[in-house]
């Protein structure tokens, strides 16, 4: 495959800035202008370091990626978007070379436009409805809203135009954040633009949540999630780290004790699934969280300096057809595993990663093994994983959530040879904090149950949002229930706790 | 920040620490740890027993063998030096009650997580005796501490060169036998404990052990402390550390903290260098 660089997808943008750019078009033009393609590392450099993949846009490219849109005045791309951001707005503004504008507009809603614009599954989301996409009848030809997004913030924090939001006047209130995800960081923020003294405890010794821990340093960069975190601080938040609410103090410590007039609980779903298959406990299995958190938390990547130990792969075996699997693979594959294979018990279609990632995944030789389910894992003398049985499946009538459910066909198994297996097929809610706190409603599936206006939980003063409510969802998923928590919290609190 | 208020060193290799940390002095309970991570951003996080805690005073006391490149830098500071990242008290309380009579049994560095342990078991009122287990008589630590709560204390070393020349497995049987005690606790390297377990098992004595497998994060989230227990999995960060040795897959367990030993063999080389401590010595 050739690998177009940075340069010659600049020069095509010039050439067609130069056709288009200036005047104003009309549908049709617009309709024709092919969509721009995001300038990447080549693969071959890019399994030999850590640094991010996408390179985003030159100036031209946002540009004329920009003009793509139609300004539909119904524009279905914001229904598509979970915290409903003014798309068209923000796109007119980049298509006029307006980053500050641009970029103003994307914060009136979101408050993490340059990691959303990186992680966010576009294609299911704001893309999936863009009239562009429908138009040319392909959802790669709809209007890369991401790429244009992470543009236009990457922009602020290159030109350092970022401004702190104004501070009100001191409530007298003190607020405890649990946890500093993504849902946190946002639900942060809005409490303390409302005046309200902060605290955010976090267990791990860096905060970020799984934007540091989880997504790896070659699809976010840590020195954004940094720049997130420091923009916090300037704005009086505090973090606590090292600071297990469970364990180094109950929920209700908190509240009764330290003080906190009100809680929001933003912990996510942390726990790992396993497979249950026999071998599960050999050395060599790894949970895709200890294997990125390793990687990306303990820097153990960088093999000379890290103190954390990574285990010696050469042919790895990724379960699960998600971005962590994703992230799993293309890390295993850049630490030096000669051949990793994702195992997905689905096809290609049905895989729930982002289809740029799935895309990215295959250009670094990631091979791609579907309809395949593990039965068993087989060790060696010393209790190393020297193969895992595999059987073929074949996929039967769709589930209740509509996804057509694999069928093991009988007679199909088999040996493979792997050294390493990474099991990512999903998480659940961490139970510690229900099982320490008394009163607080969770469901069967251990996630706090919420009103879904206000997401205020069953105890009085105590909130909470993101995936320790949804499961593993999404960042923007996260950031809006941290916003529409953070609202309702501010409301409960400027009543003096009235409103329960 | 952590300060460390006070240092000594038990023995050639074995450090105690107390450290600053009055929301984990608090709140810990025995049986429980911490994890810790010194020494910048690419340093390890490593989890240790907390052996004492003084909640008036604000401080948990941790002791540590140098055995690998965390351990080692650990010993390298002193007090009115701060440790990062201290973060706990973390797994599940020891379960105490009155159950009559119990033996400790705790070898080289597992006598200092046995302490506490130990200590509670005598102040809800049982009839405590006390096995300690080191390779030689240098190793041997926190004696006086045992004296004082256990009704008998017996010292055992490999070579004979402090209390009887035997494993601890010796004197555990022969209390099994004559003193019939109601419960076992043990705490040590792996080995010793798989085999108090096989010491224990013919007498049908409740054994409790409290396991020391790899750990990042110990909060739950990455299953690298996994273990089969009665062939479920278990994660020994949230669901112990302690267990019923009965129900562990010892060989599965001893296997598993041998994943990285290529890896550590190479840093515990390089960091013997910078404590001087010589090969052999401890």
């Amino acid at each position: 495959m050739s690998h177009p660089n940075r340069e010659q997808l600049d020069a095509l943008a010039q050439e067609q800035l130069a056709a288009y750019g200036g005047r104003k078009l009309s549908v049709k033009e617009r309709l024709a202008i092919p969509a721009q393609d995001m300038p990447t590392q080549d693969p071959a450099e890019r399994v030999l370091n850590m640094s991010e993949v996408a390179t985003g846009y030159t100036d031209a490219q946002v540009v004329v990626e920009s003009l793509r849109c139609l300004q539909c005045a119904n524009a279905p791309c914001v229904k598509g978007c979970p915290v409903r951001i003014d798309i068209p707005r923000f796109i007119a503004r980049a298509a006029e070379g307006d980053y500050a504008g641009s970029v103003a507009v994307i914060k009136e809603s979101s408050m993490l436009p340059a990691i959303c614009g990186r992680v966010c599954p576009q294609e299911a989301q704001c893309q999936l409805t863009c009239t562009v996409g429908k138009s040319l009848k392909s959802i790669d030809k709809a209007v890369n809203i991401g790429r244009i997004e992470r543009f236009v913030a990457d922009w602020e924090s290159e030109h350092h135009a970022r401004k702190n939001p104004e501070i009100a006047t001191p409530t007298g209130k003190k607020v405890g954040v649990v946890g500093s995800g993504p849902a946190s960081m946002t639900a942060a923020a809005d409490l303390r633009r409302a005046g309200h003294e902060v605290v955010m405890f976090e267990a791990l010794h860096k905060a970020g949540g799984v934007l540091v821990y989880g997504i790896p340093e070659f699809r976010l960069p840590k020195s954004i999630v940094q720049e997130e975190l420091d923009a916090l601080y300037a704005m009086g938040v505090k973090i606590e780290r090292n600071f297990l609410v469970g364990r180094t103090a109950k929920v209700t410590d908190l509240m009764e004790r330290e003080g906190f007039d009100a809680l929001f609980l933003g912990t996510g779903a942390g726990l790992p699934k396993f497979l249950n298959v026999e071998g599960e406990n050999l050395i060599g299995v790894f949970s895709a969280n200890e294997y990125l958190t390793r990687s990306n938390l303990m820097r153990a990547y960088d093999r000379n300096k890290a103190g954390t130990p990574l285990y010696g792969s050469h042919k790895v075996a990724v379960f699960g057809g998600g971005n962590v699997a994703m992230d799993a693979a293309r890390t295993a594959r850049r630490l030096g595993a000669e051949e990793v294979t994702i195992v997905y018990r689905r096809t290609d279609e049905e895989m729930p990663a982002r289809r740029e990632e799935v895309a990215h995944a295959k250009e670094e030789g990631v091979r791609f093994l579907y309809l395949h389910a593990p039965l068993k894992i087989v060790g060696d003398e010393k209790g190393r994983v020297s193969h895992v049985e595999l059987i073929t499946c074949e996929l039967g009538e769709p589930d209740a959530s509509g996804r057509r459910s694999p069928v093991e066909i009988p007679g199909s198994e088999a040996m493979h040879e792997f050294d390493t297996v990474i099991v990512a097929i999903g998480n659940d809610s961490n139970p510690l904090i229900e099982k320490t706190t008394k009163g607080l409603d969770v469901n069967r599936r251990g996630n706090i149950i919420v009103d879904e206006e206000t997401c205020a939980t069953s105890m009085k003063g105590v909130y909470a949002g993101g995936d320790i409510v949804l499961g593993a969802a999404t960042v923007i998923l996260a950031m809006g229930q941290g916003r529409k928590a953070a609202k309702a919290m501010n409301a409960f609190l400027a009543d003096g706790g009235a409103t329960a | 920040m952590f300060t460390i208020l006070d240092k000594r060193k038990l023995s050639a290799e074995v450090f105690r620490m107390e450290i600053l940390a009055p929301n984990i002095a608090r709140e810990r309970k025995a049986g429980q740890f911490v994890i810790l991570q010194q020494g910048g951003d690419y340093a390890e996080r490593i989890p240790l027993t907390i052996a004492d805690a003084d909640p008036e005073k604000g401080s948990v006391t941790i002791v540590f063998q140098a055995v690998g490149e965390a351990t080692h830098s650990l010993g390298m500071l002193e007090p009115g030096d701060a440790i990062e990242n201290v973060l706990g008290p973390l797994g599940q309380p020891t379960h105490i009650e009155n159950y009559g009579k119990v033996v400790c049994v705790g070898g080289g560095v597992g006598v200092a997580p046995m302490h506490p342990i130990a200590q509670a078991l005598k102040q809800a009122g049982n009839d405590v005796r006390i096995i300690i287990g080191a390779r030689n008589k240098d190793l041997v630590i926190l004696e006086e501490e045992m004296q004082a709560i256990a009704s008998e204390l017996t010292i055992c070393t490999d070579d004979g060169s402090y209390g009887r020349k035997a494993l601890v497995t010796e004197p555990l049987k022969e209390l099994c036998e004559t003193w019939k005690p109601d419960l076992v606790v043990a705490i040590g390297p792996p080995i010793m404990m798989k085999f108090c377990t096989a010491t224990t098992r013919p007498f049908g004595v409740p054994t409790v052990v409290s396991l020391n497998t790899i750990m990042i994060d110990g909060t739950g989230m990455c299953g690298g402390c996994r273990v089969s227990i009665n062939g479920k999995t278990k994660f020994v960060c949230v669901d112990g550390p302690e267990f019923d040795a009965f129900a562990v897959d010892w060989d599965n367990l001893l296997m598993r903290l041998g994943t990285y030993k290529p890896q550590e063999q190479e840093a515990h080389h390089r960091c013997h260098i910078g404590l001087q401590i010589k090969e052999g010595e401890a």
